[in-house]
Formats: C-alpha cells, structure tokens, sequence
C-alpha cells in the first residue's frame, strides 16, 4: 500500500526528522505547522547536543552517558529507552554532519564538545551558540529537498485542531485551520505524528517561544490521550527576565566557565562551588535553580534586593567567548544592553522546559492506535529533571525512531484511511466548526490576554521551582476560576480573516485543561524528586513515588493513575551532586 | 522620560483592501521591546482617539531574533521588532508591513518565496538517507567559521525589502538563497552538486540581476557575508562557464 499516507504536526527537530525517515521510506507526508518549520521552535536552543563522541580522549561511553540521564533525572524515566536514545546518539550527530550542519571543530577537523550541566566528561556537540537553529536548519534543508520532489506536502501557517476517530476508535487523520483564511478541514491518514513541542506559555513567561502552548497535546488529551508526568516542568537557572519572555542564557555559559555568584557580607559568594563541592557550577538544573531561589527568595540575598544573582563569564578571554558563545552573548547585550564580556549578567531561574507529555509506548504510539507523539510533547527521555544538551537529542531521536515505526504500523493495518467512511471525517470536521462559532460569538467582558497573565502568574507562584500543598490547592481553585471565567470572555476582533485573536483563545482552553494536571500531579505527588520539590516532602519516596503519573482526562476533571517505572538496567540509588561520588 | 509611547502603525484588514494608519498611546514603561508593546495593545485594543479597534495582527515566534517571523519596518528601518528596544527609537514609532511581500493582515506578510528560492538553489546536502553511515567529513575550525556565518541566515526577508533590484518588474531571488548556495558549495559532501546550484542562479532572476547596491549586506540583522558571498559566486560561475566551455563536446 504504497498510496499510504502519514500526517505530521510540528516542524521542529521530531517532526522533521519523523518526516525524513518516513519519506525516504517512499510514504508521503503532510506536514502541519503553526508557522514556516524553518522558524519552529527547536531553533531556540542554544548550547548543544550530548553524544558520547569521545573525541577528548576522556574514555567516555555511550554507557556513562545513560547512566548520567538516568540519574539526573531522578530514575522517573523507563531505561530501556533512555539506553536506546545515547546508543543511538553519535549516528545521529554523524548524521547531522553529513546534512552540513556547522558543528563547532577540533584543531584535526573532528567535532568538538564542551562540558554541560550534571556530567563530568564533555559530551556536547556545538555549533557556536546556536545549535538548536542549526540543527533545524539542517533537518529543514533536508525535508526540502523532498518537497522539491512532491513527497511533502507542507501546511505552514495551519493550526491542528483534533485527531479524527473512527468508530473503531483508530486515527484516521487530523482536522486543522488555515491561519489566513481560518477555514477548518479535514485531512486523512494512516498514522498521526504529534511533534508539536512544549507547553511553557501556560507559565505566562518562559524561555519558549509563543507558538508553545500546549495546544495540540490539551486537545487530544481531551480525546483519550494520557498525559504523564506533568509536575515535571524544568526551569532553567539562567534565565533573564523580560516583560515579554524570559530569554534564554544558555547552559554553555557555566559550561564554559560561567561562575554563579552574588554578594554576601560584602563580597562575593560563590553558593554553587561552595555547596556543590563535586560539579560545583555545573550541577544539574534543578538543582541549580534551586539553590538560587534559596539564595534569593529565602535569604533575600539577591543583587539588589531582587531575584536575581550574577552569571559571570568576565573572567573569560573575550575573543574565546565570541567563538564559543557568540550567539547566546549577543542576545544578552541586544535585550539588555550591557556586554557579558565586560559585565557579569543578571539572571534568574524560569520556566523552561516539559520532561512530561503525552504518554506514549516504547513505539511512540499513544493509547490512540494510529497517532504518535515525539518530541517535547512525549514523555518518555527525562524523567523527572532533563539534564542539558539532551533535549536536541531527544527530539531529534525520537523523531528517528517514531518513524520506522509508524511505517510498521501501517504495513499492518487491514483497511487504509481512504477506506474509511467520509462521515467520520464531516462529523469531526463539524464539531470544530461548532467550537470554532461559538467562540466568534462569544460576548462577555473578559479579556482573553489578561486571563492568560493571571493563569502564568498563579503557576509561577503556586507551581513553581518550590511547592506547598496549600498554594497548589490555591493554584487548582484559581485555573477552575480562569476557567468559569473563560466562558465569559468578549471577543475584541471578530473578523473572518487571520485572526489571532480566536486563536489565542482556542488555545487558552487547552493550557488552562493541561494547568489542572500540572498542579493536581504536583499536589498528589508528597515527595521531592528531579525538578519536583516540595520542603514539606524533602526526600524521595521510591517505595511510594517511583511511579509514572498518568492523568486521564474527564469531564470533572483530570484523574490521576500510576505505573511502575522500568527500572530494568541500573538500580536506583540516592541523587547527591555535593560529593566526589555522587554521579558515579 | 516619556509619559506615552506612541505608535503609528499602518494596518490593513486583508490582502486587497485598503490600508490606512492607525494611531495608539500607551503608559511608558521602561525596558519595552516592539513586540512586548503589541502585547500590551491587544490586551486593551484601543487607539488614540479613544476609539475601540482590532488588536493589531503581526507575526513572531522566539522573541530572541533567531527566528526572523517579526520582521518589519520599523521607524523606516527593516529589522526584527522582538529586538527593537522602545527606549532607543524616537516617537512617534512607526510601524509599516514589509513592502516586498503580499500583506496577509495588518503587518504579517507572506514570504513563501523566499522558502521557494531555497527550493529552487537546491539549498541541501545531497545526503543518501537519514540513517547512520558513520563519521562525517572532516573540515578544518577555519571553514567552520566561514560557513557559520552564513547558516545563521534566518530567512527573515530584510535584504530583499532592502534590495533596490528585488521589485515587482523583476525576478531576481535576492541575496540570501545566493549566500545558501556558497554555503552548501562550501561543505566537502555539497560541493559534488555544486554545478546543479550554479545552474540554478545562471538563470534569470540569478546572480546576474543583482545591481550590486550593497544594501542586503547593511539591513542583514545577522550580518551574513552577503556581498562577498555573490562575488565569490561571480567567481565560481565565471570558472564554471569556462570550464564548460572547454569542456564542450
């Protein structure tokens, strides 16, 4: 059944890479995207990609490189995969070279690697400060050269709208809208991949760009779809604070020799070097922010009096910067005007990235036969705290392996999406139509924008790096609230044509759905483990909570289950980044 | 410090209607950006005159300027409006959509074409398939740096809007899928195809149609080599040309 066809969503690093694999295989695709996928949201990343390349001469190992991803996040993640993904991890760096992606060199012409958060041997593969870019760029000239050949076919600037269902309850394709023309169709397929990213716009303000929402996995949650471990959400240490985002300050920059500080007595204080003796500025993420918010909000010791403590690279050759850092350090000087060589930079943890996501199979297959997830939006690499530079390589891997995979599925389906009765796509396709109306009827006096700043400031708060059981129930009255008064918004564009506006408030439902996760997994969940801490519940419970958290959406609300971790290859032991042993 | 920030943005409600500009004042706040202002509009979507309106419609995805969606002219300057810094423009800002390209709504426009160009320049490594073959080519630090240059082009479109020779009457594709195909003539696995890229922009609306204006160099927000890049191109076409002249048979 060569006349098969696979429909993905997302042109970032998983979908691209699902399309490449799919394609060259001889099956079209369609490809949705919110926006052209050269501009997707994978470009963001700065620091690099972790494979065990070993080009240092430090004897390091694919091996060590599972156990670090393991043990950095906490051993929430299921290992056989986590195995997998390093196993793979080289080729595909291998593979991104041949593509011509502009890997940072050795002096031999090999690729070079730098240091990154929770390990000890260096691992990341690089291009100047702006690896993410270009790694979809890569992948992005790839799937061209497939479009030029008619194996493509794009849809940028469509917005996926819902998976269609048959009766059987397998997924025959998509509905989605045309931004500009804000039509809604319906488009059949054998299989479904969702790669459509994370979801930090529920945080209001996060390093994501604003195409991430959440959207696509809200809806489809809501179509039967688990979504796991949602309490895991990343902030990142280094994040400088914007009235419209908080920018990114990469990793890299400790990596490279960035030293946290701030002053105390007067002079001073390097927290992380002195708590952290054994990884001392390169400790993990959590952990990381953590120790800043303590520093800052606890001992109110924070440059002057706000939340905020120096990243100082001034102690750095400038012209080794530039090289190394180039990008990421002009981003810091154009937004705030001050140059990082010069003067150290003024940072504070934020909202960064989502180790949970849609629950998926060892095959990427979620509970809905026939549509996939890879990427951000799965949930299967990171456990419950990501450690640095192994995001590309998780998007980028599991876009890999969804699809081999999803081609093996359609080889044994018994009758195709074109087979299937039409009615089952105008009835979806009519249920769209419906929420779309009534949301261009909606009269009210809320504004939709104002919700969303009260919904990221109510999880900044209550679902932050720290978390109380009383501020999570504060913060799971205060989304039903949003949510009561969502149906109350009033509408202030209600034109036909490229309307953002109706966009914006289709997708504030889905955030404000997959915020009831967020917060009621992180209230159930009285332990501490990964980016998840709650002082009242200071160490991790294994006997308890070594447990996935799958919510199931209901009418009333999320429920929640939980199922055992495979903890197959390496046994859990204690997390500790304070001594010489620790991260083995 | 100024009490109000003052826009002056040119809106239009679809590709053929007509244009008109509108005007807005909001309470200042130090440390605003163009787009974190739009932000702030569309929450309360009302003009200086006090009268209720749309909320503007633009585009913009990572508000770091790595994406290149925001691009617009701004204060008769094409840039990135994420990293347009209110504090260092002079009022009132003037906000007007790329002239070289269809306007969708207000000051979103649609630049396919430019992804078409790619397309057109075979912007690719002619790779045999996305599985693993092991190592890939060596290449010294030096090159790197050079091809680094021009692979952060963003397609953003502010050396076409710049480019005097890119306009209706003509078809010239611009200076950045021209800077793609020095790049991808560069890599050692590239380079095999390179004649079919040379191919390509021998054509018209090729290499030829530039008029060597040197603006694409000036209005690029990530200054890639953009003009040495299509002088290395005039080389490498010139040496093609004889080459297959010599080569004729």
């Amino acid at each position: 059944m060569a006349s098969q066809k696979v429909i993905v969503v997302g042109g970032g690093l998983a979908g691209l890479m699902a399309t490449l694999r799919i394609v060259e295989k001889g099956y079209k695709v369609d490809l949705f995207s919110l926006v052209p996928v050269k501009r997707s949201h994978s470009l963001c990343a700065q620091g690099g990609i972790n494979a065990a390349l070993d080009t240092k001469g430090e004897g390091d190992s694919t091996e060590q490189h599972f156990y670090d991803t393991i043990y950095g996040g906490d051993f929430l993640a299921d290992q056989p995969p986590v195995k997998d993904m390093c196993d793979n991890a080289p080729g595909i760096i291998y593979l991104y070279d041949r593509m011509g992606v502009v890997f940072s060199r050795t002096p031999e012409g090999l690729l070079d690697l730098r240091l990154f958060g929770g390990v000890k041997k260096r691992r990341t593969a690089f291009a100047g400060g702006t690896t993410g870019q270009q790694l979809l760029y890569g992948l992005d000239s790839q799937v061209r050269k497939f479009e030029a050949q008619g194996l493509v076919t794009k849809y940028e600037g469509w917005e996926f709208l819902s998976a269609v269902i048959d009766d059987q309850g397998v997924c025959r394709g998509i509905t989605a809208q045309d931004l500009a023309s804000m039509e809604i169709h319906s488009f059949a397929a054998d299989a479904v991949v969702l790669a459509t990213g994370g979801a930090g716009m529920i945080y209001g303000r996060s390093t994501n760009s604003i195409i991430c929402t959440g959207a696509a996995a809200g809806r489809v949650f809501q179509q039967g779809v688990e979504f796991a471990n949602g309490e895991f959400v990343q902030f990142h240490p280094t994040g400088m604070l914007g009235d419209d985002k908080t920018r990114l300050m990469s990793e890299a920059s400790r990596g490279e020799g960035g030293r946290v500080w701030t002053y105390k007595d007067g002079k001073p204080w390097y927290f992380l070097e002195e708590w952290y003796p054994a990884y001392g500025n390169l400790v993990p993420r959590d952990i990381a922010s953590r120790a800043i918010y303590k520093v800052c909000v606890e001992m109110g010791l924070g440059i002057d009096g706000k939340n905020q403590v120096y990243l100082d690279l001034t102690h750095k050759d400038p012209e080794f910067l530039t090289n190394r850092l180039g990008g990421i350090l002009e981003i810091y000087q154009q937004f705030t005007g001050e140059d990082p060589r010069k003067v150290p930079m003024r940072i504070f943890p934020a909202p960064h990235y989502f180790m949970g996501g849609m629950h998926v199979d060892w095959n990427h297959m979620t509970a809905i036969p026939g549509l996939f997830a890879a990427g951000e939006c799965d949930h299967m690499y990171h456990g419950a705290n990501r450690l640095g530079a192994n995001s590309l390589l998780s998007a980028s891997y599991s876009g890999y392996v969804v699809g081999p995979k999803v081609i093996e599925y359609i080889k044994g389906l018994d009758r195709s999406a074109t087979d299937v009765s039409q009615s089952i796509f105008d009835r979806e396709r009519q249920r769209q139509v419906e929420i779309d109306e009534a949301v261009y009827r909606m009269d009210g006096n809320e504004d939709p924008f104002i919700l969303h700043d009260e919904l990221g400031d109510n999880m900044m708060t209550n679902v932050g790096v720290v978390r109380y059981n009383k501020n999570l129930e504060l913060a799971d009255a205060k989304i039903q609230e949003l949510m009561e008064r969502y149906k109350n918004i009033k509408l202030s564009d209600t034109r036909p044509w490229a309307n953002q506006t109706v966009m914006f408030v289709k997708q504030l439902w889905h955030m404000l759905e997959l915020a009831r996760v967020i917060a009621l997994g992180a209230l159930n969940r009285n332990e501490s483990r990964g980016a998840h801490y709650k002082p009242d519940y200071p160490e991790r419970n294994d006997e308890e909570w070594l447990k996935t958290t799958r919510a199931r959406w209901t009418p009333d609300g999320p429920k929640f289950e939980y199922s055992d971790v495979d903890i197959s290859l390496i046994k859990p032991v204690q997390r500790r980044y304070d001594v010489a042993g620790g991260g083995k | 410090m100024p009490e109000y920030i003052h826009l002056k943005i040119k809106r239009q409600d679809g590709p053929n209607e007509p244009s008109r500009w509108e005007e807005f004042k909001l309470p200042y706040k130090p440390n605003m950006n163009v787009v974190s202002v739009l932000m702030e509009l569309r929450k309360n979507p009302v003009n200086a005159h006090g009268q209720k309106t749309t909320p503007v419609v633009w585009d913009c995805t990572c508000l770091e300027e790595v994406c290149g969606a925001c691009t617009m002219i701004i204060n008769n300057k094409v840039r990135q409006a994420c990293s347009a810094l209110i504090d260092q423009l002079s009022q009132p800002i003037i906000l007007r959509p790329l002239t070289k390209f269809p306007v969708v709504r207000d000051l979103q426009v649609d630049r396919q074409i430019m992804f078409e160009h790619l397309k057109q320049v075979k912007a690719w490594v002619n790779i045999d398939g996305a599985f693993d073959l092991g190592r890939g080519p060596r290449m010294s630090e030096h090159d790197r740096k050079v091809a680094y240059q021009l692979s952060r082009c963003m397609t953003c479109g502010c050396c076409m809007e710049a480019c005097p020779n890119v306009n209706s009457k003509s078809d010239f594709i611009g200076a950045a899928p021209l800077a793609q195909v020095r790049l991808f003539n560069m890599h050692p696995l590239g380079k095999m195809d390179k004649n079919q890229r040379l191919d390509a922009i021998m054509t018209k609306g090729g290499l030829v149609d530039c008029g060597n204006s040197q603006n694409c160099v000036m209005a690029c927000p990530k200054n890639v080599p953009l003009t040495t890049s299509i002088a290395d191109l005039n080389r490498q076409t010139t040496l093609y040309s004889f080459s297959r002249w010599f080569n004729r048979e």
